[in-house]
């Protein structure tokens, strides 16, 4: 059917739904929709890692594999380093380069070495904010009940009390740096409410809170002259045999060369895992979030955490075709857009957290009460033009200037149509498990961003990741340079490497998945 | 609820009509599917891409793209993300380009203002050629930009350039070897650096919390059993 004829149903209940309030589910009626309806729920994805840090623990299969993968590096490779450092981080999205500035700051050698170009990553698209806890009405005590809420309890409190705490002074960091949060008339920060949260506590620029500290962190990173590594991708990282990290191995993706980092401490600032495509699920991550810095540490003994649990967002794009998977912001749902389905219904509060939000929308879509598309997806609708009714004509343009600009590209008009959205794969829950320093398991490797786990518990609250990033992108780069400078350089070896293949021989895992990943594999080859 | 699932699917064009089209890649000619984007025709002809991907979601900027439609001479530029290929359609991605940025200590700054000329000198040099704006896929006016920025008005400048995705296809257009995204990116750190108000509630709030304020509530919270805190949680609207 013509999709405008499909859309009628949206435009015609729209007045009766404005008067309608949803509550949000009660405890034990979410945790009965998740479990039913919830992606992590899908026994059939998962299964046991065979061994390792983690053997016997279940995980999705895709990630699975990696853990259990081979290395791409020569066990026979000359390690003489071609470069020495104090700290060497790797990645170059807002964790990494948080990372990298303090412990430069410090007076540490960094070198910042990354797969694609710096600032390339998840952070310079995430559109809906940062959460920190900065009004009168709110306190940080609130944000850590909110995110422990959201995260079903399973949040480390320790990494959480830190990072509420921690915000405010991140705030004023960024904005010492030049970073243009939103105001209110009166110069305080100008706060939204997110989904899952009790007060508005998102700081933003415009829709493009992301792209924002990411163009200034760049910039940064290149004001203070840090060594920079771009299309240099880490394929393993070094041991001094006993157990401690020492350094990496990279591969120059220009000309594929193998090169030895001697470095101190290593910090993981790698990312999240989309590009997987879990469970066949389209994504919203980068080109390179390929879960790299979970195999590579996996296989130096760190122990992973929450590694069950992932997050697809609500609102990833069904239709046009070439949006398929991209984000719709969550800001259409704060600012009181309903999700509707084929009937005209809404049937979920849209501001419940995310897992409730995407399990109701997988609901509908199952019962039948979906919208398909020809090439084979379902969705239902996001209400789009619903904000320009509340809020007058040219809300949407003026503040969701990216999105009207996404769909306008494929000739979408969001202010007259609404949009098909079904949830896509957007971010992992866990990660390699930290302490309050950023520091794994493994004596001088830290992990900081998507990459570490424990802080979300079991589903990160939305605008918390980009405080984490940078309240332990930053701790983690202080812990690191402060070590560094009261530590020596140790020795360089494979051999945590060679014992983790006789691993996997003893287990018959097959040597025919290499791990890291790097990309995924787009390229049509017949 | 078998038919209700087939009434509610929408007419897709590349479904119900499959078109192959022809583009020219670098010189090179392709037939791929009708409206996929341009990264994906890249991949459709078997080309692995790493220089020119990022985000692939039209915010980093990685994919800067020429292009030029079927019998148009004029070579427009886009995202190559963000851009769905047409029949007759050629492209080439646009490699990097070695422009100079600034190197400076924003904290420092005594008078950012006038240190804009010092920092970029070939910023007052626009020769109002417009070259810059027509090359940009984000719609910016970066002439107007330039402009405003030589004038001091680095608020206008941040406001402007708050969609720019640093894709740098303004850059090699210049006849003034002016960076004009450089350039807008200290006028917009400067303005908030410099130019705007320090939000009072913020600098209450963290001396609030270095003062010791939440303690009291922290040693209750954190002494909490999880029945305890789930009780709590629960009570939050
Ligand atoms: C579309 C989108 C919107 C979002 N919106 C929000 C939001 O509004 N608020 C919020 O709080 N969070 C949001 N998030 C989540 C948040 O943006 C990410 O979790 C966060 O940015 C991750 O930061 P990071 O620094 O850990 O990883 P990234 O920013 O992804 O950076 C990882 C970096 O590591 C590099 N890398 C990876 N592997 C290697 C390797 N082997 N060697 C070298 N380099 C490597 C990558 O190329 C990249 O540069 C959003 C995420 C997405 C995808
Ligand atoms: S201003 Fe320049 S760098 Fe920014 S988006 Fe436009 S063309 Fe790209
Ligand atoms: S391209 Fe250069 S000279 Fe031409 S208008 Fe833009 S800044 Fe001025
Ligand atoms: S890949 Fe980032 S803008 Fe296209």
């Amino acid at each position: 059917m013509d999709i405008h004829k499909l859309q009628e149903i949206v435009h015609k209940t729209r007045d009766a739904r404005r008067k309608q309030t949803l509550p949000k589910y009660a405890p034990a009626e979410r945790d009965t929709l998740i479990k039913k309806y919830h992606p992590d729920f899908r026994e059939s994805a998962y299964r046991p890692i065979a061994f390792g840090p983690n053997a016997g623990e279940k995980t999705v299969r895709e990630l699975a594999a990696l853990l259990e993968g081979n290395s791409v590096v020569p066990m026979d490779l000359d390690l003489t380093p071609q470069h020495a450092c104090d700290v060497l981080v790797v990645g170059g999205g807002g964790a990494g380069c948080a990372a990298a500035l303090h412990a430069q700051a410090q007076g540490a050698k960094v070198i910042l070495a990354t797969k694609l170009r710096l600032g390339d990553s998840n952070t310079v698209m995430a559109q809906g904010g940062m959460q920190i806890a900065v009004t009168n009405e709110d306190s940080p005590v609130t944000h850590f009940l909110d995110t422990l809420k959201g995260g079903h309890m399973k949040n480390d409190h320790d990494l959480l009390k830190v990072m509420v705490e921690e915000g405010p002074s991140i705030a004023k960091w960024l904005l010492s740096l030049g970073v243009l949060f939103d105001r209110d008339a009166d110069g305080n920060l100008h706060v939204k409410k997110g989904g899952g949260s009790s007060k508005p506590r998102l700081l933003t620029a415009s829709d493009y809170t992301g792209l924002e500290i990411m163009r200034v962190l760049k910039d940064e990173v290149l004001n203070q002259k840090i060594q920079l590594l771009e299309f240099s991708a880490a394929v393993e990282l070094l041991s001094d045999g006993k157990g401690t990290c020492t350094g990496a191995v990279l591969r120059d993706l220009d000309n594929q060369r193998f090169f030895v980092v001697a470095a101190k401490t290593v910090i993981l600032a790698t990312g999240g895992i989309g590009r997987l495509h879990i469970q066949g699920f389209p994504t919203s991550n980068h080109f390179g979030a390929t879960g790299d810095g979970l195999a590579m540490s996996y296989r130096m003994g760190a122990k992973l955490m929450h590694i069950d649990t992932f997050q697809y967002h609500p609102s990833g794009a069904v239709y046009p075709e070439q949006l398929i998977g991209a984000l719709v912001t969550e800001g259409i749902r704060s600012e009181g857009g309903h999700l509707v389905n084929a009937r005209g219904e809404r049937f979920v509060n849209e501001l419940d957290t995310r897992d409730v939000v995407s399990s109701s929308i997988i609901r509908e879509c199952e019962e039948g009460r979906g919208i398909r598309t020809m090439s084979g997806r379902i969705g239902v609708w996001l209400d789009t033009p619903l904000l320009e009714a509340e809020q007058g004509e040219g809300t949407l343009n003026k503040h969701f200037p990216a999105m009207v600009r996404q769909y306008e590209r494929f000739g979408i008009n969001i202010a007259k149509d609404p949009v098909l959205i079904y949830p896509t794969l957007h971010y992992q829950n866990g990660g390699v498990k930290i302490d309050v320093n950023g520091e794994s398991d493994v004596k001088n490797l830290f992990v900081a961003g998507e990459a570490s786990g424990g802080l979300h518990g079991r589903n990160r609250l939305m605008g918390n990741s980009l405080l984490d990033l940078m309240v332990y992108g930053k701790r983690s780069g202080l812990t690191a340079a402060a070590r560094a400078q009261s530590g020596s350089q140790g020795k360089l070896t494979m051999e945590h490497v060679m014992k983790f293949k006789d691993e996997a021989k003893k287990h018959h895992v097959s040597a025919d998945v290499i791990s890291p990943m790097l990309f995924p594999a787009y390229a049509k080859k017949e | 609820m078998a038919d209700i699932d087939t009434q509610n699917m929408i007419d897709q064009e590349e479904v119900l009509r499959p078109k192959m089209v022809t583009v020219e890649i670098a010189g090179k000619k392709y037939d791929v599917p009708e409206g996929i984007t341009v990264i994906k025709a890249l991949w459709y002809a078997g080309q692995e891409v790493i220089r020119g991907i990022g985000c692939l979601g039209g915010f980093c900027g990685a994919c800067a793209t020429y292009y030029r439609t079927k019998d148009d001479a004029k070579v427009r530029t886009c995202l190559a993300c963000q851009m769905a290929v047409q029949d007759g359609m050629s492209f080439s991605m646009v490699p990097p380009f070695p422009a100079r940025k600034a190197i400076y200590n924003i904290a420092e700054l005594k008078d950012p203002k006038q240190d804009l000329f010092a920092l970029y000198p070939e910023a007052p040099l626009c020769r109002n050629c417009n070259a810059c704006t027509e090359a940009c896929p984000q719609t910016i006016d970066v002439r107007e930009g330039v402009w405003r920025a030589v004038f001091g008005d680095f608020k206008a400048v941040s406001e402007m350039f708050m969609d720019c995705v640093m894709c740098g296809l303004c850059v090699p257009v210049c006849i003034a070897d002016i960076a004009p995204n450089l350039v807008a990116l200290y006028a917009s750190r400067v303005q908030g650096a410099h130019f705007t108000e320090k939000p009072e509630r913020l600098e209450h709030r963290i001396k609030e919390i270095a003062d010791g304020k939440y303690r009291d509530e922290w040693a209750r919270v954190m002494k909490m059993n999880e029945q305890e805190l789930a009780k709590v949680c629960a009570e939050l609207k």
